[in-house]
């Protein structure tokens, strides 16, 4: 496995307690795999994300569980050496493209400054590898457009720089937080396709974080759909759009708008998500789930296998016993 | 209509007037070659000293639409293509450059400066915005938010009476009088959002100008809201125009779907017309980036190009620079929306029959 995480628990203290954001988190990553991650806002996606990558806005911190990259720990390294993981060896991507690029420095240098830090080329070949990634990403003229500003560049543009300087230092694992929720759908389904061949062609994995069903099902190898601060489903992403497991996906995916049919009531799941301080004792999807039983209330389920997919319910308990 | 005239008694005499206005055939609303132009120009000194010319951006052009009562028309395209300028021309916020539009046959730019029929008018129609999180005052309480316009019209005076209607207009938004203490940040996303359409509900508006009412929603709640909006609607016979970059969302809630494309509609039609049969080549083009959900690892068709520069829109047709079916006709002679094909499409290609 590339990437382990197992029992992540992320935690903000506060005056009345520490208010648990990640509980119980576990999941892992294959080499060259694409792990979707999905949920509503609040549901932890992108923590999670932060989390791996080593940036935990204070005072959120992890207070248990363990990130392992390639078998080594990560997540309690000191920050100059999670500084030197983070671009070697894990790429970021980050929804708006306008703040992860600096403003004052031409792309050219922040790529090549990136290439320089981590991989031992002089400046020519930085510059040279630099020219070849913007290529790689689809930016026309890329050797003119090396030297110039993110302000001179689109929407998409500066998201496919962004991507090429993910890419810069040939890192295993890239962490894709929303990076098409800012674009319009002609641009989004481009740097879909980008982010999927490119990360295909070094042999990255990635792990992309989004909203959207749609660019999962387009994009992803397996899935994990996150609720209340845990993983609600985890799966290959056929098994679990066509044959959800846990209740709280089967309402998601009856919820979402369907492009080929008109419907005249969206299935809706009433209520809203609980807050961090008020989940619900039990599994914290009970008092919006139409299939909630007395179980469910009070004990809190862990991921078990379901059919095809893992899922946190007590519905599949039997199947569990069974296998 | 029964519920229309029920909360019309509620008001009493104030919507008398608003009814003889009404012709029954016309269409509610009708937008007549709309547009928009902003002034860009550098300030007047830089033009003086540097020489700098006057530089104007057209937003909105031509833009010209109906909307029957109790319909829903939807606006779609990628940002800056003038969607939410036309929304803002309709409410009032933004005068047009030229064109009319005509609501319940007066023409509505004429009576919102004219000072006092424009309360009237301002009545009827409103706006629900896209973010909720800005569009409530988070120092207000939510009976203030939801109360104000009645104040402001004068609809209700007592404390009382007013309490009373504000907790009716929260129920028909699913939320409780219980809420009415209560302050914008103590409600989710969702919630608030029906808040804004509380609001937008308490003057019995007949025409809602929604700007991407969901966009900034989860789609769970997404879909609780959209549902309360048709429910609205079909009890209210509100008609909506209803403004969006989702498609999928567009062809659940809208009945004809205008698309548009650097402030031109370039096509018009009825949903089911325009979601099965897409005619102009954007709208395909559209219609094919969307993500299928159920059909997993399934490559899209990826669409060249981009939106180009509106200061400096391509001749001719302006998405012939990504269109794969431009000829030297569409470089040099714009289209204008006819009626082919049982739509409305401002195409050469589709014209001349060649797709």
């Amino acid at each position: 496995m590339l990437l382990e995480v197992q029992n992540l628990i992320v935690e903000f203290p506060g005056r009345r307690g520490s208010l648990r954001a990640l509980d119980d988190v576990s999941f892992s990553i294959a080499p060259g795999e694409i792990l979707g991650v999905v949920g509503e806002s609040g549901a932890g996606k992108s923590l999670t994300g932060a989390a791996i990558i080593g940036l935990l806005e204070p005072p959120g911190r992890i207070a248990g569980g363990q990130i392992l990259l390639e078998g080594q720990r990560i997540d309690n390294l000191p920050h100059e050496k999670m500084r030197h993981i983070r671009g070697r060896k894990i790429g970021a991507i980050f929804q708006d493209p306008l703040t992860s690029l600096n403003p004052l420095y031409s792309i050219g240098r922040q790529l090549t400054e990136t290439i320089l830090t981590h991989l031992p080329v002089s400046r020519n070949e930085a510059r040279q590898r630099a020219i070849e990634l913007l290529k790689s990403t689809g930016i026309p003229a890329a050797e003119e457009r090396i030297d110039h500003y993110p302000h001179q560049f689109s929407g998409g543009m500066r998201q496919r720089v962004v991507i090429a300087l993910a890419l810069a230092a040939e890192p295993k694992l890239i962490v894709a937080d929303e990076p098409t929720t800012a674009l319009d759908v002609s641009i989004q389904a481009q740097i879909i396709g980008l982010l999927k061949n490119v990360c295909r062609e070094h042999g990255a994995a990635v792990m992309l974080i989004t909203h959207d069903m749609g660019v999962i099902a387009e994009t992803c190898d397996r899935v994990a759909v996150m609720y209340a601060g845990r993983i609600a489903e985890i799966g290959p992403v056929n098994e679990v759009i066509n044959r959800p497991a846990h209740p709280y996906t089967e309402g998601l995916m009856a919820a979402i708008p369907d492009i080929t049919q008109s419907r005249d009531q969206l299935d809706q799941i009433d209520g809203a998500m609980p807050r961090l301080g008020a989940i619900p004792a039990g599994c914290a999807f009970n008092p919006r789930c139409p299939r909630v039983f007395d179980r469910c209330r009070v004990e809190r389920p862990d991921l078990m296998p379901a059919s095809a997919t893992q899922a946190a319910c007590w519905l599949h308990e039997k199947v569990a016993v069974m296998t | 209509m029964t519920q229309t005239q029920e909360i019309q008694t509620d008001f009493g005499t104030l919507h008398s007037v608003a009814e003889a206005w009404g012709a029954p055939s016309a269409p509610l609303v009708r937008a007549d070659n709309l547009a928009k132009t902003f002034d860009v120009s550098a300030p007047w000194l830089n033009r003086a000293l540097e020489g700098k010319p006057r530089q104007l951006l057209s937003a909105v052009d031509e833009v010209s639409f109906d909307i029957e009562r109790g319909q829903t028309l939807a606006l779609v395209g990628e940002s800056g293509c003038g969607k939410s300028t036309v929304a803002r021309l309709l409410v009032g916020l933004y005068e047009p450059t030229r064109g009319s539009f005509h609501f319940d046959g007066q023409n509505a730019h004429a009576v919102y400066r004219s000072g006092a029929q424009s309360r009237a008018l301002r009545k009827r129609i409103q706006m629900i915005f896209q973010d909720p999180y800005a569009s409530l005052n988070p120092r207000w309480i939510v009976e203030d938010i939801v109360g104000e316009p009645l104040r402001e019209h004068a609809l209700i005076t007592g404390k009382k009476e007013l309490g009373e209607r504000v907790a009716d207009l929260l129920h028909s938004v699913g939320l409780s009088a219980s809420d009415m203490p209560k302050y914008p940040h103590q409600f989710s996303g969702g919630q608030r959002q029906r808040i804004s359409i509380a609001r937008a509900l308490a003057t019995a508006p007949e025409f809602l100008v929604c700007d991407e009412p969901t966009s900034a929603l989860d789609v769970s709640v997404q879909a609780q809201v959209l549902n309360i909006m048709k429910n609205l609607q079909r009890e209210r016979g509100l008609t909506y125009l209803f403004i969006s970059h989702n498609l999928a969302v567009v062809r659940h809630v809208s009945d004809r779907v205008g698309v548009m494309y650097l402030g031109r509609i370039v096509e018009l039609a009825r949903t089911k017309q325009l979601f099965s049969m897409p005619q102009h080549p954007y709208t395909r083009m559209l219609l094919d980036a969307i993500p299928k959900m159920h059909a997993t690892g399934h490559a899209r068709t990826p669409v060249q190009g981009e939106v180009p520069n509106p200061l400096n829109p391509p001749r001719g047709c302006t998405f012939h620079p990504r269109c794969p079916h431009a000829n030297e006709r569409c470089r040099t002679e714009k289209p204008v929306l006819l009626p082919l094909r049982s739509v409305e499409v401002a195409c050469h290609a589709v014209e001349e029959n060649r797709i």
